[in-house]
């Protein structure tokens, strides 16, 4: 259906024309390996880019929430504020710490950054700009990104540093609580969907999105994923690990220049990864809003390129996310562990037992409406 | 069954709670900025007139200043900030005379306690609240707050006599009219 409307903007006709252009004159081996450098460059250039683009604009939202101006003097509206911060960090020293272990303090870094760079790869931020379509992309994602955890541990064990220390081990414990709400909020979404690959995922919502597919039951889903995703970047009301009255700064104190800037970065990047899979997940993912029937203003829709419909969406949840975290108080380390295990888990554990129902007895939207969705 | 319904009522509350919290934070984020833009505001900025910055001596448009050189204010300094340096003269009718040379303050060192100008017998000084004091130098903070070539003000010794001088003429007037 989406394919008979002109697609101007898409980079679809790029990318395929760079491939025939380059079969036609190479053997598959080597098509295939300046493939695999130009998506590699081009995810690490997103990364960079992408972490900058957040980290000016958290800034300047969070000013607005506090009636501030926030960055305005670099630049015109202080845009350039962001990457004049990373040449600053990019230029300072990496300080070397007595007696701490040194191999596993500087792997440390790596793994927040490889952990999300892995994410990144499953991430389908338009058509045809997803690097990897696994068939388990869920479950994929679920696991790789939870490998940021050991970089935290590794960081707060490595550090010689009983702030470090402290930090890195409640963030485990409220890494290891919340990946579980997560993964089930994931999990009822897959009952739904019938599959785990992003692509199946996401065509499957053309016409009604996840959210509202599984109305009671993936409402509850997405608002409990939303939180758990939250959690887990170690952000706003749940940024104990880094508690700066308590910890200075929690698993990163030891830290410095291009490797604290490593966690920063990661951190901007899993908040931009739980959006962006909350996006897929919920809320169509990279497809326009269609409604069936409505010839017109679904040419109108399309017209818009899916890459820009996916980061509108994730944009919307990143602003959510931020709202959320400059709303709330922090947490105490108790009632963190109490929100997870006796409200979110068990709702989350009915809630999938609920959605199993809904779809096993038709009762949702596509089932019961099949003419408008 | 009372800790099922405690559950589920602490739940829907709390949930509640978070919304109101939510939209109170979402009215803060349309309210009016209120960072001050200093220095392009310069022209409208408002700073309070008792606000202390800066030491100065009034100047009259004769070039007259109210400072008699008695050094109470350099007396009641606390941290030595204030150095009055005086001359003797010799009026026109021979009597010697104090006079102020240089009344110099030293912003590097000043708390503005304001004792100097509370403790004054002839108002002759005050603190401005002209804030933008920063310079290059340390030796720029010492200042000589008297102008160059100014002399004590004589207001009440001049006025007086030339009202009483009239009174007394007006007098002498009306009596040879009375008689």
């Amino acid at each position: 259906m989406l394919l008979n409307y002109s697609q101007p903007l898409e980079v679809t006709n790029l990318t395929s024309w760079l491939d025939s252009a380059l079969r036609s004159s190479m053997s598959e081996f080597w098509v295939l390996l300046i493939e695999f450098v130009i998506v590699g460059a081009l995810l690490l250039t997103a990364y960079a880019v992408i972490a900058l683009i957040l980290i000016y604009a958290e800034r300047k939202i969070t000013a607005f929430f506090q009636a501030r101006f926030g960055p305005n003097r670099v630049g015109k509206w202080g845009v350039l504020q962001s990457v004049a911060d990373m040449i600053k960090i990019l230029l300072k020293e990496i300080v070397k710490i007595n007696r701490s272990d040194r191999f596993l303090f500087f792997a440390a870094p790596f793994f927040m950054i490889v952990a999300s760079m892995l994410t990144f790869g499953a991430i389908p931020f338009g058509k045809a700009l997803h690097a990897i379509d696994f068939n388990i992309g869920v479950l994929y994602v679920t696991a790789v990104s939870s490998l940021g955890i050991i970089g935290v541990l590794l960081a707060g064990w490595s550090s010689n540093n009983k702030y470090s220390m402290i930090g890195a081990m409640r963030s485990g414990a409220q890494f290891v609580s919340y990946e579980l709400s997560a993964g089930f909020a994931l999990m009822t979404i897959v009952v739904l969907a019938g599959t785990m690959q992003f692509s199946t995922m996401i065509e499957g919502q053309r016409y009604c999105w996840n959210i509202f597919n599984g109305h009671i039951s993936s409402m509850i889903a997405f608002v409990i994923y939303l939180i758990s995703g939250h959690a887990e970047t170690n952000r706003g009301p749940f940024d104990l690990p880094e508690a700066e009255s308590e910890l200075t700064a929690g698993y990163h104190t030891e830290y410095s220049g291009l490797q604290f800037g490593f966690y920063y970065l990661a951190e901007y990047l899993n908040m931009f990864i739980i959006a962006s899979i909350a996006t897929t997940v919920f809320l169509g993912g990279y497809l326009p809003i269609q409604v069936r029937g409505w010839v017109d203003f679904n040419g109108i829709m399309s017209m818009i390129p899916s890459y820009l419909w996916f980061f509108g969406k994730t944009a919307v949840l990143i602003f959510l996310s931020l709202w959320v975290r400059w709303s709330f108080p922090r947490l105490r380390i108790d009632q963190l562990l109490n929100l997870e295990w006796k409200y979110l888990l068990p709702i989350n554990l009915v809630n999938i037992v609920l959605m199993v129902i809904l779809v096993l007895t038709g009762l949702t939207l596509t089932d019961l409406f099949p003419s408008i969705f | 069954m009372k800790s099922v319904a405690k559950y589920f009522s602490g739940l829907f509350t709390g949930i509640k709670s978070l919304l109101f919290g939510m939209s109170v934070t979402w009215k803060e984020l349309w309210t009016k900025k209120v960072t001050q833009q200093y220095p392009e505001n310069r022209d409208t900025l408002v700073i309070s007139d008792r606000f202390r910055c800066e030491l100065v001596m009034p100047h009259d448009e004769n070039n007259e200043h109210a400072c008699t050189a008695c050094g109470i204010c350099q007396m009641n300094c606390p941290n030595g900030t204030i150095t009055v340096t005086s001359q003797m003269i010799e009026t026109e009718d021979g009597k010697k005379k104090k006079i102020l040379d240089t009344h110099q303050w030293d912003l590097g060192m000043c708390t503005f306690c304001n004792l100097c100008v509370i403790t004054c017998p002839s108002d002759a000084i005050k603190f401005e609240n002209t804030f933008e004091n920063a310079v290059f130098t340390r030796s720029k903070l010492v200042q000589k707050i008297n102008h160059e070539g100014s002399k004590l003000r004589e207001k009440k010794k001049e006025v007086k006599p030339v009202v009483e001088m009239k009174a007394a003429e007006e007098v002498k007037t009306e009596e040879p009219k009375a008689e």
